[in-house]
């Protein structure tokens, strides 16, 4: 399972690239795979507000539902339109052309609340038993 | 793959079907009129190949054993479809005079005593048209009840977490928040869990007995009497009721609504997924909120309608029944009278145990005690040791022409299969289903890439699932279209 | 009769078992068993069963007689293909088709079924059915209210009375509001020059209740105009043979019920409801839907898709409860549809049009009696009576004729007019009987006052 070293994790799956008080979000690699082959993502609209943890979109794969949580406060910047046309390009790529959104952060300390990725490690583990 | 009708047929072929009458244009405006009708015109040969053609691609009850959980997959009587054809029922319009509609009613009437009997209501709606219709008819009730109390604070739902999807969608339906309460190691709804649960919000609890586990809620006066003191209503889902008619009551029990399904119980056939027929029962608290018109006797004795329920919640569908439906479940209700049905459910438990007790020998029974109509196994130990999936024992169980269990749900239990027989089934091909799936797991372990591969001989194997969802959610191909079309198909 | 176990099965499994008896295993805990004798009928042999539901059928007079009643349930020839095929065991007990390598025939008719909706109601989706056209109708209101963030919805008095009791049943517990247009002197539908801005939905059925092609354009562009979406709603199917289909006449949902393609009227079900929409809302439609697709082997097949919408999956978060849909009955009218054909539909509709314009001759020849509005019908239409309408059904009933629907039943202040239909079955004799009736009935009635 891939598990980029500069990243931040949530819980629920999420993968946060920090940029001073922009982030990137995704699901990581082991969520995609858990999911199975995605065939819908419902993303917040770009200028919507969403706070940390809380749901802000859904994901569907074939047999499966999962919700996404905002991993951190802030206005969405950006939506991943190709990710909206192409949902596979979660599957394919997580991390990279698989990003969902971006946000425009309204309170950078809250990363405090996020794993990095030993402490992310951990969470799956304990989900696989 | 036999081609689809859009691409059969030429113009010109067809017949009229009734005396020629000319053209639209001679009765209304050019304005009201379609430019064109683009359907195919076949000959009843066309038909005829086609459809049994599609037939051949089927599993049903009638040509395979059918041990799909939760579903209750038995044998229908064709006694059930005899009747359900008679002119007398099939001519009869629901705006007939009541006094032209004596039997339907009369019939209807019967129905409905008799299911107030077997399940200890105090009366019973035969309006919805199925399992989920009857779910939110119940809802509502529940709500107008509250209502009506003015307890508006009632909005929660509870329900556990081994429920049917439906539960809480249908409580969704009607605003309720649903709450979800987990099951004990014993396979049973955790009864702290859920008096943990139980303030001046709860509206319903939606419980399922025996669960869908194949587990009977041994607790389960402990859990009405906690949810009645808390002020809130029990809702018993009927789809299990296959292990309990003639045995036990929801009513005694102390639940205050109930749905039934009459497909799976009282042997409607299913019909590739409807139509149902979802009766709603109620006690006497309850039974003024049922849905109206009900069946009834006036003053001289005759069958009407009655519409004077001012405290009803009116109308679930257009007509008062899904009559033809209701027909065909009448018929096996007289042909086995209270005692004839209590035998069935007694070896409908009979089938799901002797299932039980041979398939533990080599996959995993979660739960160890004997289980009602059903049972489930687990093939995570198979998949740890093999990769090996529930979902390929499914497959490869469709190459040996046994249609697939339940699999994955209830989601307490990893790699779930969810097993119910039902009574109809002889001990044949009992023993011929557990040497089925000994053999595949045997199968698993010494060349698990084979079973993965499975089907080889259904009339197409595994399918892709994940391109068609993707265009799906564009709405392409979800029909045919003409191929000079912008691309549609 | 229906199960195989001898006594020797039995003891034979409760030893394998390791339990002592039947009731061993099947009792409840102490206390919850049944105790003393149901009011349940006792068994009767199958021949006896036969007979005794035999002679319930032939108690119902009602079926036998002339009948001029539609108003939502139509009378119609169904050809003999049509359950000869539709009734085969593969496909009558049959499972909802979650396997698909076991479920291709099933599936590929529910793909047949979605696109006859389709080229009928000329929208892009359609989905597997739903229980019936009034359900149809509440789902298109959830729909629209989803779509458009809006809680109330404006509906026409021209749509059937019984899916306007249906919608206001589900109302409060779905949450929307319901406000009702009122109808013109023609019988169809006085379209507002504007919509309220908080209006979800415009709903508007054609031909609607009484009969009267109805002003969906109208109502599709007030719709639009404010937001909102336009429904079509159909109660008999037919008409969607000759007339503008939904989508051209701007609708964005369409629904209704398809109990005219080959269903019987069976005392009020089953039917089968349709739902259909443009490619913009497919993932609001409810329920099942099938999609094309192919297996590893790189054949076509069909698959349910789209199960992230549902209930089984998505539960409390569902876009409906709805689970069982009414396949069996999609599959019948999709029956009839091949088998009548483009050809075939076509002559049924004019059929029905010729006949209820012969109805229409004879009924205005009676003296005292005519036609209530002057919007152009299919093959229903609201005659007035110089008597209240429900005493004249009460006497012709004597004949053996259903006279239609007295309009009072659903509109009080309607007490004189009468809902009448004619289809591709009414003779004209009975056309001839009922005129003769109407002249007696009415003359009486007239001395009498």
């Amino acid at each position: 399972m891939d598990l980029p070293a500069g990243l931040l994790y949530t819980k629920e799956h999420e993968w946060v690239k920090l940029d001073g008080t922009s982030a990137t979000v995704g699901i990581t690699d082991y969520a995609q795979s858990s999911l199975g082959d995605i065939v819908y993502v419902e993303m917040p609209k770009a200028g919507a507000v969403v706070e940390q943890f809380k749901q802000m979109g859904v994901i569907e794969s074939v047999k499966a539902v999962s919700d996404i949580f905002a991993p951190l406060s802030g206005t969405i910047a950006a939506v991943n339109a190709d990710v909206e046309n192409d949902p596979a390009k979660v599957n394919g790529d997580p991390y990279g052309t698989g990003w969902l959104v971006k946000i425009t952060l309204s309170d950078a300390s809250q990363s405090k609340n996020l794993l990095d990725a030993a402490a992310y490690q951990k969470v799956v583990d304990a989900a696989d038993h | 793959m036999p081609s689809l009708l859009f691409e059969q047929g030429a113009p010109g072929r067809g017949g009229d079907f009734v005396r020629g009458a000319g053209k639209p244009s001679q009765y209304l405006d050019a304005a009201a009129l379609r430019a064109d009708l683009p359907l195919p015109d076949l000959t009843e040969l066309d038909v005829a190949r086609h459809f049994t053609e599609l037939s051949h691609r089927n599993f049903s009850v009638d040509t395979n054993f059918y041990p799909l959980g939760s579903c209750t997959m038995k044998y229908n009587p064709k006694l059930n479809e005899a009747v359900s054809a008679f002119a007398g029922f099939t001519d009869l319009h629901p705006y007939a005079p009541d006094d032209g509609a004596q039997g339907a009613i009369r019939l209807l009437a019967h129905m409905e005593r008799t299911l107030a009997s077997l399940f200890g209501m105090d009366a019973f709606s035969l309006m919805p048209a199925a399992g989920a219709h009857g779910e939110i008819t119940a809802m509502l009730m529940a709500k107008k009840y509250f209502k009506d109390r003015g307890e508006h604070e009632r909005l929660t739902c509870i329900v556990p977490d081994t429920a049917h999807g439906t539960n809480p969608a249908s409580a969704a339906m009607v605003g309720y928040n649903v709450v979800s309460i987990p099951s004990t190691a014993r396979g049973r709804t955790d009864l702290s869990a859920l008096r943990a649960k139980l303030d001046g919000s709860i509206a319903v609890c939606m419980m399922t007995n025996p669960n869908t586990l194949g587990l009977f809620e041994d607790e389960i006066v402990e859990m009405t009497a906690s949810v009645h003191d808390a002020g809130g209503l029990m809702y018993y889902d009927g789809a299990n009721a296959n292990a309990i008619v003639g045995i036990t009551r929801p009513g005694d029990m102390g639940f205050d609504l109930m749905h039934l399904n009459l497909h799976k119980t009282f042997s409607v056939p299913h019909g590739g997924g409807g139509p149902g027929s979802g009766p709603v029962g109620a006690n006497a608290r309850l039974s003024p909120y049922l849905p109206s018109p009900m069946p009834a006797r006036d003053a001289s004795g005759a069958y009407v309608w009655d519409e004077q329920r001012p405290k009803s919640i009116g109308m679930v569908r257009a007509f008062p029944a899904h009559f033809l439906a209701i027909v065909r479940a009448y018929a096996y209700i007289i042909v086995h009278g209270a005692d004839g049905l209590r035998a069935n459910s007694q070896l409908a438990v009979l089938n799901a145990n002797y299932l039980r007790a041979k398939v533990k020998k080599f996959l995993t029974v979660p739960y160890d005690d004997h289980c009602r109509h059903e049972f489930v196994c687990s093939a995570e130990q198979l998949k740890k040791e093999t990769g090996v999936r529930a979902l390929d024992l499914a497959k490869g169980l469709l190459d040996a022409g046994v249609h697939a269990p339940t699999m994955y749900w209830p989601h307490v239990v990893p790699e779930c299969l969810m097993i119910e027989p039902t009574e109809t089934e002889n001990r044949h091909t009992l023993d011929a289903f557990v040497e089925t799936l000994r053999e595949l797991v045997v199968y698993a372990h010494e060349d698990p890439a084979a079973v993965q591969q499975r089907p080889l001989h259904t009339p197409v194997r595994r399918v892709d699932e994940a391109q068609v969802g993707r265009l799906a959610n564009k709405g392409i191909g979800l029909r045919w279209s003409p191929p000079s079309s912008d691309g549609n198909a | 009769m229906y199960t195989p176990h001898t006594p020797q099965d039995i003891a034979a499994m409760l030893e394998v078992i390791g339990a002592p008896s039947l009731d061993a295993l099947s009792d409840p805990p102490a206390g919850l068993k049944i105790k003393g004798r149901l009011d349940v009928a006792p068994a009767l042999p199958e021949a006896d069963a036969y007979a005794h539901i035999r002679a319930m059928a032939d108690e119902n007079s009602a079926a036998r007689m002339t009948s001029f009643l539609g108003a939502g349930a139509y009378r119609h020839y169904q050809p003999p293909a049509v359950p000869y095929f539709a009734f085969r065991s593969e496909f009558l007990t049959a499972y909802t088709p979650y396997q698909a390598e076991a479920s291709q025939g099933s599936l590929q008719a529910i793909f047949e079924w979605q696109t006859y909706v389709c080229l009928l109601t000329g929208m892009d989706v359609s989905n597997a059915s739903v229980y019936d056209g009034s359900t149809a109708l509440v789902e298109a209101v959830i729909m629209a209210a989803q779509a458009t963030g809006r809680r109330r919805v404006a509906i026409s008095r021209g749509v059937h009375p019984a899916y306007r009791r249906v919608l206001a049943t589900y109302a409060e517990g779905i949450g929307v509001e319901i406000s009702e247009i009122p109808l013109d002197e023609a019988g169809q539908t006085k379209i507002p020059a504007s919509l309220d801005a908080d209006i979800a939905a415009a709903i508007v059925q054609s031909p609607n209740f009484f009969g009267a092609i109805d002003h969906v354009d109208q109502a599709a562009s007030a719709a639009h105009a404010t937001g909102a979406l336009a429904v079509h709603v159909s109660a008999e199917a037919l008409s969607l043979a000759v007339l503008k289909s939904p989508r051209e006449l701007g609708a964005d949902i369409a629904v209704g019920d398809a109990q005219s393609f080959g269903l019987p009227v069976g005392y009020g079900g089953p039917y089968v409801g349709f739902v259909a929409t443009t490619k913009e809302h497919v993932r609001r439609l409810p329920g099942r839907l099938v999609g094309e697709t192919h297996d590893v082997d790189g054949r076509k097949a069909y698959v349910l898709t789209l199960q992230g919408r549902e209930q089984h999956i998505r539960r409390e978060l569902a876009s409906s409860n709805i689970c069982t849909n009414q396949a069996l009955c999609a599959l019948i009218a999709t029956i009839y549809l091949a088998t009548v054909g483009r050809k075939g539909l076509a002559s049924i509709a004019c059929a029905n049009m010729a006949n209820a314009r012969a109805l229409a001759r004879a009924i205005e020849a009676v003296p005292g009696f005519g036609l209530a509005y002057r919007a152009p019908y299919f093959n229903e239409f609201v005659v007035g009576t110089p008597v209240p309408a429900a005493e004249l059904c009460a006497q012709l009933e004597k004949r053996s004729i259903l006279a239609g629907m007295p309009l009072s039943r659903f509109y009080p202040e309607l007490t004189r007019q009468l809902l009448v239909c004619a289809t591709e079955l009414t003779t004209q004799s009975q056309i001839d009987e009922f005129a003769r009736a109407l002249a007696q009935e009415g003359t009486h009635a007239v001395a009498a006052v």
